[in-house]
């Protein structure tokens, strides 16, 4: 095996902050089409649906990605708890990359509604029709959408924090290609 | 700035007030992007009328009754099929209007929000009914027996029951706000001077139910035709049969005009001129309106809603097929948001809903 990489793989990046994007939209439309009964209830429930099944193909891409190319190291000198931190909130990200788009469909799918992205496409049901269920996964999108947006937060300041007063490699290695 | 140069392991060390100063810009990010957060799903903006909202305004002045619709909670489930003539296949792309059957859950309902009102509390009967096509696409509409809605706005409609409910300490509506209400609401004009005239049904399948809302047609060819669309007794035999006394007459009707054979209703579709409005359902279209009657609705069986196939369909309007769409007119999507807020609300608390059905069957 070659030298550990200081920068993440171009692939790695541009997924990286592709789906950054598409992540935070994807929150700010579903907490903003559950607080509002206009026109704009509908028009975002229409984005909603067809975005969350592009991000679980892009975060199954970009397992795939992460698995196959080499990630730079941590800074050595990183605090013990922070090494830790790091690793979970990025254990956590792509948890809920990958079951929240699940849960969608799977919650679609147990109120008995036809799961459709746009005018005719449907996809299939993946659970039963079942009201008890429809609520407990309705919970579940709502309260792992805060951890989600919570996570991204932290996770955003840790970068900065890498950034602005660590002013270690962390933040420019994902940034940047080699220098 | 430093931040271009390339990673180095000699950068002079911050001073404390710098560290502060970064931290605080750190935190000035992590706020202006949970601030906006807060702003968006509701939190920061106490005025917005939210899903959330809505549902509340009908528990407080209806009063709370876990697992029931939190609107029309009493009914009945019913099923059958549609029998398209193939008569709208020329205005709509949608498999329902294609010559044939489309099997159909269905649910009759008393317009109160009580699941325990006598049947004749109201001169106002709903259906809600789901199809079923053969692609999986489903249409979900609710119709009442009423010609036109009182108000044109999600805000009008949140006013008016306020307006019209009951004051906790009286038992009756406070009786300045309903007139001031009207007065300040000229658009409930047409609907005041119907529901003068409008009498208790004895029975469920005598009513004409109209779906009030606009929705617009497409046909294969990409042409749209705005529509309303009514569900209409063929049999009206029993038009004049008096308002029975007892409190779920309703139910009864039904079980005996059912057993006595399939009741049949037409699909009639309005269609709009250039010009009618679409986003207002306290207007009604003018009478010479062409319509078309696309085939007939058959319902041959009912069920109580308790453990009956409509209990947990959330029947939003806004779950149509290809080839039909909602307008322009704000109540469908404020009705399809609501609905999901009150469906989220009742799924959770089906258990006390099956530990009680006693309460809900008076011999």
């Amino acid at each position: 095996m070659s030298a550990p990489t200081s920068h993440f793989a171009p692939l790695a990046r541009l997924l990286h902050w592709l789906m950054a994007l598409m992540v935070i939209a994807m929150l700010f439309i579903g907490a903003g089409m559950v607080a509002s009964i206009s026109e704009r209830h509908e028009w975002l429930l229409n984005i909603h649906k067809p975005l969350g099944i592009a991000i679980l193909v892009l975060v199954i891409v970009r397992l795939i990605v992460r698995f196959s190319t080499k990630t730079p190291p941590l800074p050595a000198d990183l605090p013990a708890w922070q090494a830790l931190a790091a690793k979970l909130s990025h254990y956590v990200l792509y948890a809920l990359m990958l079951a929240m788009p699940l849960i969608g469909w799977a919650m679609i799918s147990a109120a008995g509604d036809p799961v459709m992205l746009g005018q005719s496409v449907r996809l299939p049901s993946i659970v039963a029709a079942n009201a008890e269920t429809f609520a407990w996964l309705r919970g579940a999108h709502r309260y792992l959408a805060y951890l989600f947006f919570l996570t991204i937060l932290a996770h955003l300041a840790a970068a900065l924090f890498h950034g602005w007063i660590r002013r270690d490699e962390v933040l420019g290695s994902m940034l940047r290609g080699r220098d | 700035m430093i931040e271009h140069e390339p990673p180095q392991h000699s950068k002079p060390p911050l001073s404390t007030s710098q560290i502060l100063l970064r931290l605080a810009g750190i935190g000035a990010v992590v706020v202006v992007i949970a601030g906006a957060f807060a702003y968006v799903n509701g939190t920061l903006d106490p005025q917005r009328l939210t899903p959330a909202r809505v549902v509340d305004t009908f528990e407080h002045n209806n009063g709370q009754f876990p697992g029931y619709r939190r609107n029309h909670p009493k009914g009945t489930c019913v099923a059958g099929y549609f029998e398209s003539n193939g008569s709208a296949a020329a205005l709509s792309s949608a498999q329902v209007f294609g010559a044939g059957r489309t099997p159909v859950i269905g649910r009759f309902a008393l317009p109160t929000g009580n699941p325990n009102s006598p049947d004749n509390a109201a001169p106002i009967r709903s259906l809600a009914l789901q199809f079923t096509q053969p692609n999986g696409q489903q249409w979900r509409t609710g119709v009442n027996s009423m010609p036109l809605f009182p108000v044109g706005t999600p805000a009008a409609f949140i006013d008016l029951q306020n307006a019209t409910a009951a004051d906790p300490k009286t038992g009756k509506p406070d009786p300045a706000k309903p007139p001031a209400f009207f007065a300040a609401h000229p658009e409930t004009a047409p609907f005041l001077a119907w529901i003068k005239t409008a009498k208790p049904s004895a029975s469920y399948v005598t009513e004409t139910y109209n779906s009030v809302n606009a929705f617009v047609l497409v046909a294969a060819d990409g042409k749209r035709q705005a529509v309303r669309w009514s569900v209409v007794p063929q049999n009206q035999d029993s038009l004049v049969a008096p308002t029975p006394q007892d409190k779920d007459f309703l139910e009864k009707d039904l079980a005996e005009k059912l057993a006595a054979g399939p009741q049949k209703f037409s699909l009639v579709l309005t269609l709009a001129n250039a010009g009618d409005p679409t986003n207002d359902a306290s207007k009604a279209w003018p009478a010479d309106r062409k319509t078309v009657n696309a085939g007939t609705l058959v319902l041959d069986k009912s069920q109580p809603q308790l453990n009956g196939d409509c209990r947990d369909i959330n029947y939003d309007p806004l779950v149509l097929p290809s080839g039909i769409e909602g307008s322009d007119d704000p109540l469908l999507a404020a009705r399809s948001a609501a609905y999901a807020a009150s469906y989220e609300r009742r799924t959770r608390e089906v258990n006390q809903l099956k530990a009680t059905p006693a309460q809900e069957k008076q011999p």
